[in-house]
């Protein structure tokens, strides 16, 4: 596994990113998920996807709610903007299973860390034949710093 | 039989960018087989070489995923619509 530092920007308004991590919290502690459709990067709806696998360590997006929320963006013409989970005890960077099941090579993956559940942070990836690089996450127009690195 | 196929954005570089494609057969495999004869790589992407579903391929016959019918061996009928979508899974 490689890892590359891009200079690319993934831009989420306020209320998507305090949503995704809403979402995070919600289930603590098991894992969440869903995507972010949206046209020219432009969020049009955020799915929350329920994890089959209800787990700590994996997530699987319940084909059935999955399956209803692609047809949707297929008929009204939206892109997959980026695909998202938690981390509820580790980093937000992706796990080996996250690379080695990243089908979705133009959605940007987005992964939101409850490590420090005081301070839940967000961050992203274009995961591309293996090799991972992250993006830096602008949340309405201000860069996210991040809390180590 | 024809039976539709909706094809995902990530498939369609077998599609030749066609969302829906047509196939015929009376089951999935034979869906697949005749889907695979036409669109170059489709097969592959769907099945492994011990020809069951791969694992992290979701198939649905009318918006029901086979894993609750009868998988690879789900009967088809004129006018179903079969969709694809690789899952989205990790840690």
């Amino acid at each position: 596994m490689t890892t590359a530092q891009g200079n690319r920007e993934f831009h989420l308004d306020r209320e998507t990113h305090a949503a995704l991590i809403e979402h995070a919290r919600s289930d603590f502690p098991y894992e969440v998920c869903g995507l972010l459709a949206g046209v020219d990067g432009r969020f049009t709806k955020h799915y929350r996807i329920p994890n089959a696998a209800r787990s700590m360590t994996f997530y699987n997006m319940d084909p059935k709610a999955m399956l209803v929320a692609m047809n949707e963006m297929d008929d009204n013409d939206w892109d997959l903007l980026g695909i998202y989970h938690s981390h509820t005890h580790t980093a937000a960077y992706p796990s080996a299973t996250d690379v080695e099941l990243a089908f979705y090579a133009d959605a940007v993956y987005l992964i939101v860390s409850l490590q420090d559940v005081d301070r839940p942070h967000v961050r992203a990836f274009d995961i591309v034949d293996g090799v991972i690089t992250e993006r830096t996450v602008v949340v309405d127009g201000k860069h996210l710093a991040h809390p180590s690195r | 039989m024809a039976i539709e196929v909706r094809v995902p954005t990530v498939l369609r570089k077998h599609t030749a960018g066609e969302r829906r494609v047509s196939g015929q057969a009376d089951d999935l495999r034979g869906l697949i087989d005749d889907l695979g004869a036409r669109h170059n790589g489709l097969r592959s992407a769907l099945v492994a070489d011990d020809g069951s579903l791969h694992r992290f391929i979701n198939v649905y016959v009318n918006d029901e995923d086979v894993r609750f019918i009868k998988g690879i061996d789900t009967p088809l009928s004129d006018g179903d619509v079969v969709s694809i979508l690789p899952a989205v899974a990790g840690g």
